[in-house]
């Protein structure tokens, strides 16, 4: 029988590893909403002299693919230091669990930022980062390549869906090249807002989509 | 992977029934003759002998006249022809006014979207917390340019079963045409066209344990309904293709073979599995109706956890059975169902529906509600919410 998931996959959701909740931690995030059908939680404990990884733990309200990305991502980054770490990519992770399908790129993309976030977490607390700097057009357009078109399993940039951006002030416009009543419209635009609202000279984001 | 696989997904398809696949058998074997060359051979009309007895018996079965319904390839299409047929028929004559609810199943609520497209106007009636339609605002909904209200007889996702009753009298006193969807109900729960103004009624008997590809549509006699399959003269000049006399004959079989003991049955096995998982599992809620609900139908949102997780380790187990949440369908969106009756994300994404058939038995429903427990307890010990709640800052 063929599932839509690889054996290796299954085996991580069915026994997940790094697990749970760490107390204290030394860097924490939280990523995703209900809204979007997933959320992952990392939590990293760091050893101050190397900046390595010395633990790491997850917690995921999610699908399959979302479980079993937060495994392999523990495990690739443990004994890492942060910036090894922050290296790994999406497609590290899907080749480890022998490919995930390409409908559930979102849902495993997350537990990579869960990670990225919980480090960059670390390095504010600890002094690390760099002064804020402005949202620029290229930024946002580098945050919509993490939100997925669906309709091709590809971010929104890359399958051409993104036909402007404008900022103005604190006011975010994105023109989105699908009619408002298509069927993924609302997905689509929660998303984009999900993306680009936390950033913090960002107050309104405004989708537009065509007639 | 289990040895037995236990099947509860019997809203969207069932096993056929061997007594079912005895009855068509002679249709694909022996008399595979087209029905409408009844004058030619003796083939044709046995054919057509066979066709007309199905037609009786499911006519009678939903206390219509035998001219009163046409056969159609499902519901999908059973839906679809009423939509649009009436649409065709009464848009120059009555107007370009369709109402339908918010929470009915795709076949209606895309045609009525289609129509839309095509410039007719759709009112979406909301709903209450438990699915149901309130009269008074289908009253008010109803313009005197409205043609149809479609208004499913029972939901294919949280059970509901509507008043189609009170729908209809509110229909009849406005003077306007009434379909309900009953591909859920037929045969499950009480539908007599002789004391129910409704004037279709779409039906199939892939639900009940009949083959799929077949359907049909129950038209009161004197509907306005315009022809949209053309082709041959076949179902009365209202539906043209070749007759499917395998489909129909397994159709009136199945519908015979449903009895009241066995929707008794239905109905325990459905209440044991729900008050065992919203007494045994904790934050857990039910969607739907308690008492007004199909008798087969369970459906219950699990807090903190994701739908497709929790299928996904039921079918390790060897249970099949669906789920609202997003990750499981391949539009990724959550059931509109859910979001219909006011729920949120969490709600569709965590909802889990069991729907009971004729091969279950009270043990399987015991087994698939130990295991959901284990299953539920598993992923809410690694779910970020319910621990934390919401918002916690990170």
């Amino acid at each position: 029988m063929k599932f839509p998931y690889s054996e290796t996959v299954l085996e991580h959701f069915k026994n997940p590893h790094n697990v749970g909740k760490i107390d204290n931690p030394d860097g924490k995030s939280m990523e995703g909403s209900p809204a979007c059908g997933d959320m992952v939680a990392v939590y990293i404990k760091v050893e101050p002299k190397t900046k390595t990884i010395e633990d790491i733990k997850f917690e995921s309200y999610g699908c399959a693919s979302n479980i079993a990305t937060g495994s392999i991502i523990t495990e690739l980054a443990k004994g890492k230091t942060l910036d090894e770490a922050k290296k790994i990519t999406w497609k590290q992770a899907s080749d480890a669990l022998g490919g995930l399908p390409k409908i559930k790129a979102h849902c495993s993309v997350l537990a990579i930022e869960g990670l990225r976030a919980a480090i960059t977490n670390y390095e504010e607390k600890h002094g690390l980062v760099k002064k804020r700097v402005p949202t620029t057009v290229e930024t946002i357009r580098k945050r919509l390549r993490k939100v997925m078109n669906p309709l091709a399993g590809l971010d929104l940039v890359r399958t051409n869906l993104v036909k402007d951006i404008q900022k103005n002030n604190g006011t975010v416009r994105v023109a989105i090249d699908l009619p408002r009543n298509h069927q993924f419209a609302p997905a689509i635009k929660e998303e984009i807002d999900e993306k680009i609202e936390p950033l913090w000279d960002v107050k309104e984001v405004i989708v537009d989509f065509t007639d | 992977m289990q040895e037995k696989r236990i099947y509860l997904d019997n809203s969207a398809s069932t096993r056929l029934d061997e007594r079912v696949l005895e009855a068509m058998t002679p249709y694909f074997l022996d008399t595979y003759a087209v029905a409408t060359s009844e004058f030619a051979y003796t083939q044709g009309i046995e054919a057509r002998e066979a066709l007309d007895e199905a037609r009786v018996s499911l006519a009678k079965a939903l206390g219509a006249e035998s001219e009163e319904f046409v056969f159609t390839s499902g519901s999908t299409e059973s839906s679809n022809m009423a939509l649009k047929g009436v649409a065709l028929a009464l848009s120059e004559k009555k107007g370009k006014h369709i109402i339908v609810s918010k929470i009915e199943d795709f076949p209606v609520l895309q045609s009525a979207e289609a129509l839309e497209r095509q410039g007719f106007q759709v009112t979406y009636l909301e709903v209450d917390v438990d699915g149901l339609v309130d009269l008074e605002v289908l009253k008010k909904a109803i313009t005197d340019k409205t043609i149809l209200v479609s208004i499913q007889h029972a939901n294919q996702e949280i059970g509901t079963v509507q008043d189609i009753a009170g729908i209809g009298a509110v229909c009849r006193e406005k003077d306007v045409l009434f379909h309900t969807d009953a591909t859920h109900t037929f045969g499950r729960v009480p539908l007599n066209v002789k004391r129910l103004p409704v004037d279709l009624v779409t039906v199939a008997a892939h639900t009940i344990h009949g083959p799929r590809g077949i359907g049909g549509l129950y038209i009161r006699k004197g509907t306005p309904l315009a022809k949209w399959m053309d082709g041959g003269f076949q179902e009365f000049d209202l539906r043209a293709g070749l007759e499917n006399i395998p489909g129909a004959v397994g159709f009136a079989k199945a519908v015979e073979l449903i009895t009241v003991e066995e929707n008794k049955q239905l109905r325990a096995m459905r209440n044991h599995a729900i008050s065992r998982i919203l007494k045994e599992i904790p934050d857990t809620v039910l969607n739907g109706h308690r008492s007004k609900r199909l008798p087969h139908n369970v459906n219950i949102s699990f807090h903190y956890v994701e739908g497709e997780s929790i299928t996904l380790h039921l079918d390790i187990h060897g249970f099949a059975v669906s789920t609202g949440s997003a990750c499981f369908s391949r539009s990724l969106q959550g059931s509109h169902v859910i979001y219909g009756i006011g729920g949120d994300h969490e709600r569709a994404h965590g909802s889990i529906r069991i729907t009971l058939g004729r091969y279950n038995t009270m043990e399987d429903v015991d087994a698939v509600v130990d295991t959901l427990a284990d299953v539920i307890r598993e992923l809410r010990k690694i779910s970020p919410l319910g621990k934390n709640k919401y918002g916690e800052e990170v």
